[in-house]
């Protein structure tokens, strides 16, 4: 077993979703705390000093290319995966689906509720990773004021809208997807399910709640 | 338990043979027995349907008591039928009502091709249990089943895997078309026990190999499987499996 075998069986697939999945995971547990510096309420100042470390700290940059390869890793191989299981089937389908009768329907639109989160990632990044990385240069150049972006790109409604059906799309992903990765990697059994199941909610639920505040904040003018 | 009989509308899959591309064909079928068995109806349909002069539905049958794994059958959508816990050969016709209509397709998957009718070649279990669902013994005298002590736990455990028939009712519910509750069960069953010991690293990674090669999907742990299977067997078990795949794979030194 080799380990190109080990990682592309059938088994060693899930392996690689589960690992990127659980590296996404921890990231969006740090990229929420920093936003959470809004809600200092100090006309963004504490806000912009934490964009400011993580966008000219050599290693943050560093583990922000991580951060790309792994999400492309999980993208692509989530997607070509999705495909594969497709074909699997074979030609025809049944006439009577069994639908929602033994599994939740989150858990069988994972790809679907990914490529959401994907379409609101692209999105997301034109809005201020671009125009911030682009500003700085490869190098640690000089940053824009994410937090006057922020607001401007808040003001308007269309995008408010889009990133609450993007960290929607996530609430599901991952409500399937942080027990899901515990038992690809062999880590559930009768006695740790209920701990993952229950850390695993608190995560989401406060996650999405902290994400999805960011824009109403602002679009209600709760943070000036 | 009060008897009646019942009037049924029945859309079965119809197919020649594995190359054709076959299609539901309706039939009526008359004061059908409560008390009777859901394979017993199709015989009676079968006998009618031969005096009709028309060719009879094929099905897979052999033991009648949910213990061969062969009666495969997607009744209504959903594999073996309405039951939580039950085969096709064991559910019985007071699970219907007057002038149901009960729809009944082979299982769908590209690993299982439909031979004829509701008949399906499930042979590619056969091979991934000849991949590694073995364990040694040494020949001669047959040895008490009782010389290794087992700790209570682990028998039980394995004890409840080994109750897996191989139906393919897990692939036919996945919508990836994973064996991997099948699988999963098969390898904790000879995992959990000394006797497994001696082959456990190489099979959980032949298993997987093969598995491979037979064309079945990922599983991505909807547990459409464990809400089907008709011997209850528990979807921790991937877990095990996934873990015997671990330890096995990043322990192997070629
Ligand atoms: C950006 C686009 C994304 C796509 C296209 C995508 C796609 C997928 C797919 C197809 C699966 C496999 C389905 C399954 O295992 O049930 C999956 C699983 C998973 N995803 Fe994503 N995903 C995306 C983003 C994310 C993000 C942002 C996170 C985390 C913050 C995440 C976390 C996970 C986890 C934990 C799993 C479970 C792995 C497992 O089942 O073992 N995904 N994703
Ligand atoms: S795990 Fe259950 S559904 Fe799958 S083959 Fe075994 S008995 Fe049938
Ligand atoms: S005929 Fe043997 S299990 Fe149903």
């Amino acid at each position: 077993m080799n380990w190109s075998h080990f990682f592309t069986s059938s088994v060693g697939k899930k392996i690689i979703m589960a690992c990127s999945g659980l590296f996404l995971i921890a990231f969006l547990l740090v990229h929420a705390g920093l936003n959470a510096c809004i809600w200092a309420f100090d006309g963004g100042e504490m806000f912009n000093k934490a964009g400011h470390f993580m966008g000219s700290t050599v290693v943050m940059r560093i583990l922000e290319i991580g951060l790309f390869v792994f999400f492309i890793i999980h993208i692509v191989q989530g997607v070509v995966m999705e495909l594969q299981n497709r074909s699997k089937r074979g030609s025809k389908g049944y006439a009577v689906a069994l639908g929602n009768r033994g599994s939740k329907w989150y858990s069988r639109s994972m790809a679907i509720l990914g490529l959401l989160i994907l379409l609101f990632l692209i999105v997301h990044l034109g809005h201020f990773w671009i125009p911030n990385r682009s500003n700085q240069g490869w190098l640690l150049g000089e940053e824009i004021n994410l937090f006057k972006e922020m607001k401007e790109v808040f003001s308007n409604p269309v995008w408010v809208l889009l990133y609450t059906v993007g960290v929607i799309a996530l609430f599901y992903h991952l409500s399937h997807g942080f027990q899901s990765a515990f038992r690809t990697l062999g880590l559930t059994n009768h006695k740790y399910i209920n701990i993952i199941q229950t850390v695993g909610l608190i995560y989401n639920v406060v996650i999405c709640i902290a994400f999805i505040m960011m824009p109403i904040s602002f679009y209600f003018g709760w943070v000036q | 338990m009060e008897h009646y009989n019942m009037n049924l509308t029945l859309k079965v899959w119809k197919q020649k043979n594995s190359q054709s591309a076959g299609s539901f064909e309706t039939y009526q079928i008359k004061e059908v027995s409560s008390e009777m068995s859901f394979l017993e109806m199709f015989d009676v349909l079968n006998e009618q349907l031969i005096h009709e002069g028309k060719e009879p539905i094929a099905f897979d049958h052999d033991c009648r008591e949910g213990i061969c794994g062969t009666c495969s059958m997607y009744i209504n959508g959903r594999p073996h039928g309405p039951w939580h816990g039950t085969t096709t050969c064991q559910l019985h016709m007071r699970a219907f009502k007057d002038g149901d209509t009960i729809v009944v397709e082979p299982w769908r998957a590209k690993a299982f091709p439909v031979i004829k009718d509701l008949m399906v070649d499930r042979s590619a279990f056969d091979r991934i249990i000849q991949a590694g669902g073995y364990i040694s013994v040494n020949t001669g005298v047959t040895i008490d089943g009782n010389a290794i002590p087992i700790n209570r736990e682990n028998a039980d455990k394995s004890f409840a895997a080994a109750a897996c028939i191989g139906c393919g009712a897990c692939v036919a519910a996945c919508k990836n078309s994973s064996a991997m509750l099948f699988l999963s069960a098969k390898v904790s069953h000879l995992a959990l026990l000394p006797q497994g010991e001696i082959e456990r690293k190489r099979r959980a990674l032949d298993m997987v190999a093969q598995v491979d090669k037979e064309g079945f999907g990922s599983c991505t742990n909807t547990g459409a499987c464990e809400a089907v299977c008709p011997k209850e067997i528990e979807i921790t078990n991937i877990a095990r499996l996934n873990r015997e795949y671990l330890a096995a794979g990043l322990a192997a030194d070629k």
